[in-house]
């Protein structure tokens, strides 16, 4: 099978054609990234990662994206689980509505979040009470990295819990299980790799996102505005170094989580 | 006692309607239905996963249609075994056990004698991906067991499995009824009703249109459909003989015996003849067939092609004729005809 599959693919000419369309937009992904990795010498990057202006804000990053997800996901899961496993009204609305965030300008959904989060709405006000500041704050940043990449969760989480067999929820159900007991040891269990996934996704768009956190917290800094910053004050050369340092740690972590998603993913077969 | 009474179920299109059945406490009840039927639906009812519309499911005196599956004391294995795949077969037996807060020396004993009964002992710290059909079955049906249920509902067990598996799964599930167990078993095959039924329903278009002893449902189907369903009009419970030397085994019932090539062993069991297989004549020929009777015409009565003729010959035999061989042979009620039929057209079914 697999011989016959190389061997058409060198023979072919469709298929000659698509490896070299495939090969152009490949290339148009890794030639941008590679340049710029090239460009930057070693000794540039040793000065920049001891940076304390861009060590805080990849750290803020890191963490404000993640601790995002993590929020976030308490609410993107039985959401998720109720759009896979239960017909209620309205609902291919409420399927319309996550994907909202995906297609609306980053910008726009900023300026929504912060009209949300101000200080003069029942939310900011509320979280001013607790201490919380959103406008210019960590809450803020995670507010916005959340209302961007939650869709990646969800979809992912309701394609997972979607393709556990009803019947085994049911058969535990038999068993004498309750709903909460069937859904944390057969759902969640069985649907643990997409929602692992939908996590990474959701944590990797956090982490990236620049317009709707630069709109609702601009300060404290995070790692990608701060590269618009040194871009718009010192010039290309200047935002290169760190493009590539928060590239490489996004990389390192994002990697590292899928690792981690397939041994525990084998772990549980 | 299990009563069931006028339960009834909408899904979309489809509709369960009006459904009544009892089964006895240690009775063997075997649903009969084509897919489609609802059968699964029914017993998923009677597990209390699905809510009826109508109706209402009674034990003994308790009425249990609103009773939580907890409470309930039923245990229900899918056709498809419905292991959990990210769990061992240990835990997945134990499954029940820990959702009902079961632990302790009692229950490990009686997890270790359950795992001895169902023969799944060498199976336990396997993963259900590498189980074949026959021993995945014997699992669900141990999980199920497990939570001691006052009955096992089974949808289809013995359907998936190969002829090898499906002899010690009937045997099993023998074995479980004769200890006490009530059990409600859906399938389309009708060997598998006269195999272990001690009652048969047959189920049409969401309801059950017959209940009765697997004689009764047999020798006379209420409908054309029981009829057509069950196909066989010829079915007897007897022994089957260990055979002569250079001789053909012999199946009696009642006071009759019949000629069958068979290798199975002696024992109880069923004998079935398709109605195609039996010849009626006005004299005795010569013939290979051993099983050749002189009877008496009982009943005629017309099918969807030909006429399907009743012999009395100690037991009944029906056989399905065409019109033109009615009209050639002159059959009336009474008439006097020799029925025959050879050894290798009947089927023995061992109990």
């Amino acid at each position: 099978m697999n011989n016959s599959r190389k061997i058409a693919i060198r023979t072919e000419p469709l298929y000659l054609l698509f490896t070299f369309l495939g090969g152009a937009a490949l290339l148009f992904i890794v030639a941008p990234l590679m340049g710029m990795a090239l460009k930057t010498s070693g000794a540039e990057l040793v000065q920049t990662a001891r940076d304390a202006e861009v060590q805080r804000s990849i750290f803020l990053t890191l963490w404000t994206s993640m601790v995002a997800t993590a929020i976030m996901a308490a609410g993107a899961i039985p959401l998720a689980y109720l759009l896979a496993r239960k017909e209620f009204p309205l609902k291919h609305l409420v399927t319309s509505l996550i994907d909202l965030p995906i297609v609306i300008p980053h910008s726009a959904a900023g300026i929504a979040i912060l009209g949300f989060v101000a200080g003069d709405s029942v939310i900011g006000a509320a979280g001013k009470r607790m201490g919380i500041h959103f406008v210019g704050g960590a809450a803020g940043i995670m507010a916005a990295m959340a209302f961007v990449s939650l869709p990646f969760l969800i979809n992912a989480a309701r394609d997972g819990f979607h393709a556990v067999p009803e019947r085994l929820e049911k058969a535990a159900l038999g068993l004498g299980a309750t709903p909460a007991r069937v859904f944390f040891t057969i759902s969640v269990p069985l649907a643990w790799r997409a929602i692992l996934s939908g996590l990474i996704l959701m944590w990797a768009r956090g982490l990236s996102e620049f317009g709707a956190v630069a709109v609702v917290a601009y300060h404290p800094i995070i790692a990608p505005v701060l590269i618009y910053e040194r871009f718009g004050a010192f010039g290309l050369k200047y935002a290169r170094p760190i493009s590539v340092l928060f590239i490489g740690v996004c990389l390192i972590f994002f990697i590292a989580a899928r690792l981690l998603s397939r041994r525990q993913y084998h772990a549980s077969r | 006692m299990l009563h069931v009474e006028n339960l009834s179920k909408r899904i979309g299109d489809f509709a369960l309607h009006g459904i009544n059945f009892d089964v006895p406490n240690g009775g063997y009840f075997v649903l009969l239905g084509a897919s489609g039927a609802g059968k699964t639906v029914l017993l998923e009812m009677l597990a209390g996963i699905e809510s009826c519309d109508d109706g209402r499911i009674r034990w003994n005196d308790e009425d249990i249609t609103h009773a939580r599956i907890q409470h309930r004391g039923f245990s229900l294995v899918y056709q498809d075994q419905a292991l959990f795949p990210h769990l061992s077969v240990r835990a997945n037996i134990a499954y029940g056990l820990r959702a009902r807060g079961m632990r302790g020396h009692t229950t490990q004993n009686r997890f270790r004698a359950l795992a001895r009964e169902t023969g799944v002992e060498a199976l336990l710290d396997r993963m259900p991906e590498t189980l074949s059909g026959g021993e995945a079955q014997r699992v669900a049906l141990a999980r199920a067991l497990a939570v001691e249920p006052r009955c096992l509902l089974l949808d289809e067990p013995i359907a998936a499995l190969d002829t090898h598996a499906r002899g010690h799964m009937r045997a099993l599930l023998r074995g479980l009824n004769r200890q006490g167990h009530t059990i409600i078993h859906v399938t389309h095959d009708y060997e598998e009703a006269i195999s272990l039924a001690t009652h048969v329903g047959v189920m049409e278009r969401g309801t059950v249109v017959q209940t009765g002893t697997p004689e009764e449902i047999f020798h006379h189907p209420r409908s054309e459909f029981v009829a057509r369903f069950i196909g066989i009009r010829n079915v007897y419970k007897g022994r089957l003989l260990a055979a002569e030397p250079e001789g053909t085994p012999k199946f009696t019932t009642g006071n009759r015996s019949f000629a069958v090539l068979t290798d199975a062993s002696p024992g109880p069991g069923s004998l079935i003849v398709r109605s195609e297989d039996i010849t009626v004549s006005l004299t005795r020929n010569d013939t290979s067939a051993q099983n050749t009777f002189r009877g008496i015409v009982k009943d005629i009565a017309p099918a969807r092609l030909g006429v399907e003729v009743t012999v009395e010959i100690g037991v009944e035999a029906t056989a399905w004729i065409t019109n033109e061989s009615l009209r050639r042979l002159q059959l009336r009620l009474g008439s006097e005809v020799w029925t025959s039929f050879k050894a290798s057209a009947a089927r023995f079914i061992e109990e």
